[in-house]
């Protein structure tokens, strides 16, 4: 029928529908509240780094970059005299200590997460995932402590072994036989503070790996070791990462235990078993007691110098981390 | 008939695990490499435990690789290698561990003792007899300051995890990136902003409440990052099961996916609580201290636990030394049993 024909060219093209979704006042308020909160932490790291280095910027102007670069630290007695505040020697022993604790710590952690998630059996496993877990929550000035009473001995003993055969290369080679209170003592502390971190965080990365595809490794014929290096390891990766960053975190910044353990010097010590070395945080506690208020100014721009690091090694981290996991799947 | 009946449960039989007669060789390699490992020490001038430690781990090594090589191949034997090598590294981190729970047991028992818990250093020194003198203000303090700082943290850490979770708006990545920023801030940086922000500029004093402050920043951090993961875990359908049947994102999250995630959340306080308890950097500039009770957290300086050992260890006299091994020592207890505590309840919940 032609009516009908015509008719239905009349007919107007159906409009798309709009679709909307209308929030409830609940969840714009739930909304709202959760995006406020997330923000603290924005505030708090904006906060310290306005606080820092407003009050050490006094530091930084009276020495300029000396700040960074010099080796001397002396605040004046006499009214006359200049104050000299030189952070270099300090910035390098922070590095060289956390560099020994990440090596020491990151690859006894990873062995040990991988110990645990692949080969040690039922009892073991849970007795030594409790002990670590409990090593967490042992307070940083316990290892200090122990550190200095325990540990010293032992650790000189280890570092004269390490300089009577290893001592030809230049890191390792000492002027004179002084071991007590040097970065390798420290850095040890500092690798077993952080190997609970590290391993923990590995484990759980490990002991996420897909069940199928350790089941394809060993269906084809793997061994647990080739299994681990076809299967885990490329998975983990990023978590280990992970995990050592967070430990380097807590390396770069620990006081008191570094502290009881390090001689502080303000000289720069490449060889990492003689007897002195540096470290920010620790200088900032040894210096604040007796400290004048230019001086306690100056050690507020060291407490802004040792954030400014710790945020960009974070940063860097976190670049290594995304591409790890980018190129681990 | 009736034996069959009474006793119906048979052993289940593990075909695969190794007899007595095939686990032999392998402990006969044990011993070989134990026999091996004391001539040589005695031969060479290569002495001390660390000798033995070392000697035994290369001659237990190489022995058990051949046994492996010979019965399955070059595969076995890198695998046996490498197995060898974990077994090692745990147990590196096994013996720190034991190291320092038996060092601070044997050392802080000689101060223990009901007195420890009853009086304070308000009228004792350092030199006086063990006996007298005790911990009470320390211990009061520390629990003050544990209380305050979750108060503060909690909610911010959490709300923080859930927006990263739940709604991943569009700041979620710079929101990210500054939680990890945080948690390398050091306890020493956060005690000093605390210094720089609050007592340098106002005429206040150092007390409980701002001794509690750079805890909460250090507490922000660790408690966010594990909610996260913990929510994370929770599964996407519970999420879409729930705003299927017509709840809003509100009802969801709070009826379904914070109770899934409960025991995690649990342990992600406790985690905080664990990494701030013994803090004691952030607490040498804005605690200032005391020797009595102090029951006022905003007025008057206060002690605490990690606090009182670092007077001792500085302090350096036998004394001090000896008393500040008591101190950490009721300090790890106090830590230890509120993980175990929470932990006990964390299980608990995630059964029901």
């Amino acid at each position: 029928m032609p009516v009908s024909s015509t008719q239905i060219q009349k007919a107007p093209p159906p409009a798309p529908r709009e679709i909307t979704t209308k929030p409830r006042a609940s969840d714009i308020f739930f909304r709202g509240v959760l995006t406020t909160m997330s923000m603290s932490s924005l505030l708090i790291l904006t906060l310290i780094g306005l606080f820092l280095s407003f009050r050490g910027y006094q530091a930084f102007k009276t020495q300029g970059f000396h700040f960074l670069t010099a080796y001397d630290w002396n605040a004046s007695t006499d009214a006359g005299q200049k104050d000299v505040f030189g952070l270099g020697a300090m910035i390098i022993g922070t590095l060289i200590i956390s560099t020994i604790a990440l090596l020491i710590g990151v690859p006894l952690s990873v062995l040990t997460a991988l110990f645990l998630t692949f080969y040690a059996p039922e009892r073991i496993k849970r007795a030594l995932t409790t002990l670590v877990d409990l090593m967490a929550s042992f307070p940083s000035i316990l290892f200090g402590l122990w550190g200095f009473i325990v540990l010293m001995p032992m650790a000189e003993y280890w570092a004269k072994l390490i300089h009577k055969y290893l001592g030809w290369i230049p890191v390792f080679s000492v002027p004179q036989p002084a071991y007590t209170r040097s970065p390798f003592i420290a850095g040890i502390v500092l690798a077993i503070m952080i190997i609970p971190i590290v391993t923990s965080v590995s484990r759980e990365i490990f002991g996420q790996t897909p069940l199928d595809r350790i089941q394809a490794a060993y269906a084809l014929g793997a061994t647990r070791w080739a299994m681990i290096k076809a299967v885990v390891l490329p998975f983990g990766a990023s978590g280990v990462v992970g995990g050592a960053m967070l430990g380097l975190g807590r390396a770069l910044g620990e006081t008191v235990a570094v502290y009881s353990v390090l001689n502080i010097v303000f000289k720069p010590n490449w060889q990492v078993l003689y007897g002195f070395g540096g470290n920010i945080a620790s200088m900032i506690v040894q210096k604040w007691g007796e400290a004048s208020l230019s001086e306690s100014k100056a050690l507020l721009a060291a407490g802004f110098v040792l954030f400014v690091m710790t945020l960009l090694v974070n940063l860097g981290a976190n670049f290594i981390v995304r591409r790890a996991i980018k190129s681990g799947k | 008939m009736t034996t069959l009946i009474t006793n119906p449960r048979v052993e289940p039989r593990k075909p695969w695990k190794s007899t007595p007669k095939q686990e032999l060789p392998n402990i006969l390699m044990l011993l070989l490499a134990v026999v091996a490992t004391v001539v040589v020490v005695a031969v060479t001038p290569m002495k001390g435990k660390l000798a033995y430690a070392f000697l035994f781990f290369i001659f237990g090594t190489t022995f058990q690789m051949a046994l492996s090589w010979k019965k399955r191949g070059r595969a076995a034997a890198t695998d046996t290698f490498a197995g060898a090598v974990m077994m090692t590294g745990g147990f590196i981190v096994f013996l720190p561990v034991v190291s320092l729970l038996w060092t601070t047991i044997s050392k802080g028992f000689k101060g223990l003792g009901l007195h420890i818990f009853t009086q304070t250093m308000a009228s004792t020194s350092y030199s006086d007899p063990l006996s007298k003198g005790g911990l009470l203000h320390a211990i009061i303090g520390t629990l003050y300051l544990i209380v305050i700082a979750t108060v503060i943290s909690l909610p911010l850490s959490i709300l923080t995890a859930l927006y990263l979770t739940e709604i991943k708006g569009r700041a979620s990545g710079l929101i990210q990136f500054l939680v990890q920023a945080m948690s390398g801030v050091p306890s020493v940086v956060a005690g000093v902003f605390i210094y720089a922000a609050i007592l340098l500029s106002t005429h206040l004093r150092g007390s409980t409440f701002i001794g509690a402050l750079p805890l909460a920043i250090l507490m922000i951090p660790t408690v966010t990052r594990t909610s996260q993961e913990v929510l994370n875990l929770v599964p996407n359908e519970l999420r879409e099961a729930g705003l299927a049947l017509g709840a809003t994102q509100w009802k969801a999250v709070a009826t379904i996916v914070v109770p899934a995630a409960r025991s995690g959340l649990i342990t992600a306080v406790i985690l905080g609580v664990a990494r701030i308890a013994g803090e004691t950097a952030p607490l040498l500039f804005t605690l200032g201290t005391t020797d009595k009770i102090n029951w006022n957290p905003f007025v008057g300086g206060q002690n605490a636990l990690p606090y009182y050992v670092w007077s001792g260890l500085r302090d350096g006299t036998e004394g001090g030394v000896q008393r500040a091994w008591t101190a950490i020592l009721v300090l790890l207890i106090l830590v230890l049993s509120l993980f175990t505590t929470a932990r006990i309840f964390g299980n608990r919940k995630a059964k029901r």
